[in-house]
């Protein structure tokens, strides 16, 4: 008994469609909370909530595109990657440029980075600037089909402009940050003075004071809140990427296989970090304790992303122990 | 009365607008089609490129299989001729090379110096990956024709697709032949050369 096939079309619209809602999520709570901040520090003027919004979102903006600009080359230099052409790796050569015909996108630069953990990321603002870069282990490891679905992978990254896409989101958070962190200073350095003793102007001091409240709560706990829903805005993308990899091989086992295979690995990529882990195509900080996990998590577990390319192919989906036999068989 | 004519106005603008915005899309879908196209070609006259120097490498090894080496170079003359019969022709000629190609490729299995040459290894690569990008540039232009056909049978495009002559556009289809397993005769396979 399998489970039903689904189309890698219906998980394609479904991840976009979650990543969109989630975004438009954040920038309502962006709008929402800027507002009741600006009420309140202004005393009653919903303008000042515009203001003090805009100004958040300009900050933010300012701080992201710097890393947007300059942040391939950072993230490539600081994991030791050298640029590969045809002479030094052309199996890996050739499979790229399958996938940047599949994906219609210019070919990106490649890269390798010496190492024996088996891992790969994608970075660039669009597909013309666009960087691939992927550990020795992993070519080592992986057969010619299961790297088509990893790059494959890799280029739907670029090829959905989901470092675009990271960016927006990460300037909601930063913004919604930024506001947390003016309001709450504001607060204890006394912006609001004698509070409801003096003539507050056109809003009314009882929805001043009810801002004002509100105010400091969401400061407390917005940050986090926002952290939680760009983890989960990443892990969407992450999925995404998986279901637009099989639009570009058509071969779900391919990729299947090579998650299985990762997965089942124990090297430890020395150049990752907590700062640089979510770009990778499997979180690349192995132990338990020091990775994050759940709502947390950069990626999606492997075993779901494994179960969902099964899914298209009609398969049953697998528990830890199947995963681990998955990985013994190979 | 006078808001009344500005609202139809801005009404009839409107819509003018959103007419030449479809207009314009479907256009540029169309041309992605024939991009697409384009590219297939491409990757088709790599693979005649590629060919003779496969032959050659192979020549040496495989006294007794002329025939094999034979109908690849004689498919490939018979593709490129074809390239300038139309789609369809071209498509015949194209599969019947990939057919004399796997022979080959069947054939070479039996010469272990042969599977192990470096030049043939690579020539092997080359061909693999030609042949993927051959297949993945099909891929594409089907993806080109199922966004160009769905955009003009949907609505509202479709109103504008008929009157300005946007017709439906042919998916790139495999031939029956290519369907075929490819048959390899081993009867009159002399012994591998040894030393």
């Amino acid at each position: 008994m399998t489970a039903p096939v689904q189309s890698f079309y219906s998980q394609i619209s479904a991840n976009r469609r979650r990543s969109l809602l989630l975004v438009l999520l954040l920038t309502a709570f962006l709008g929402f909370f800027g507002f009741v901040i600006g009420f309140a520090m202004s005393g009653g003027y919903w303008q000042g909530g515009l203001v003090a919004t805009g100004i958040a979102v300009i900050i933010a903006l300012l701080m992201t595109s710097v890393s947007y600009f300059a942040g391939d080359g950072i993230v490539l230099a600081a994991s030791g990657a050298r640029e590969v052409n045809d002479q030094v790796a052309p199996q890996l050569m050739n499979v790229v440029r399958e996938m940047s015909i599949a994906a219609n996108v210019p070919v990106p630069k490649v890269y390798a980075i010496n190492d024996t953990a088996p891992n790969a990321f994608a970075t660039g603002r669009d597909p013309r600037h666009a960087s691939l870069a992927v550990t020795t282990g992993l070519l080592e490891k992986l057969d010619r089909e299961e790297l088509q679905g990893v790059i494959g992978h890799e280029l739907s990254h670029v090829r959905n402009l989901d470092i675009r896409f990271a960016l927006l989101v990460a300037t909601l958070v930063g913004s919604i940050a930024l506001l947390a962190d003016f309001f709450l200073r504001f607060t204890f350095w006394g912006g609001f003075g004698g509070r409801g003793s003096r003539d507050r102007g056109s809003g009314g001091g009882g929805l001043v004071i009810i801002a004002i409240v509100v105010g400091l709560i969401l400061s407390i706990i917005a940050p986090l809140i926002a952290r939680l829903v760009q983890l989960a805005v990443s892990r969407q993308r992450e999925y995404l990427a998986d279901s637009s990899s099989v639009e570009l091989t058509r071969n779900p086992y391919g990729l299947e296989r090579a998650l299985v295979k990762i997965s089942s690995d124990r090297e430890v990529l020395e150049v990752a970090n907590r700062a640089t882990q979510h770009l990778y195509f499997v979180n690349p900080i192995k132990k338990f304790e020091a990775r994050a996990a759940g709502l947390t998590a950069t990626h999606p577990p492997i075993i779901d992303r494994v179960n969902r390319l099964r899914s298209l192919t009609g398969q049953a989906p697998v528990d830890q122990s199947g995963l681990q036999a998955l990985a013994g068989l190979d | 009365m006078d808001t009344l004519l500005i609202i139809i106005l801005i009404l009839i603008v409107a819509v003018i607008v959103g007419g030449i915005l479809i207009y314009n899309g479907l256009v540029q879908r169309r041309l992605r089609i024939d991009e697409a196209f384009a590219q297939i070609e491409v990757q088709l006259k790599r693979r005649w490129d590629l060919i003779p120097n496969l032959v050659n490498a192979v020549k040496g090894y495989m006294g007794f299989e002329q025939s094999v080496l034979q109908n690849v170079t004689q498919a490939r003359a018979n593709a490129v001729t074809a390239g300038a019969q139309g789609p369809a022709a071209q498509a015949a000629a194209e599969n019947a090379l990939t057919g004399t190609l796997r022979s080959l490729f069947a054939v070479v299995e039996n010469y272990p110096e042969l599977k192990a040459n470096q030049n043939v290894l690579e020539l092997q690569e080359q061909l693999t990956t030609t042949e993927n990008q051959i297949g993945f540039a099909r891929q594409h232009y089907n993806a080109t024709v199922l966004d160009y056909n769905t955009s003009i049978a949907t609505f509202p495009n479709v109103l504008i697709a008929g009157p300005f002559g946007f017709g439906k556009r042919e998916f790139f289809d495999a031939e029956p032949e290519a369907a075929q397993v490819p048959q390899v005769d081993l009867s009159n396979l002399a012994p591998p050369k040894v030393g």
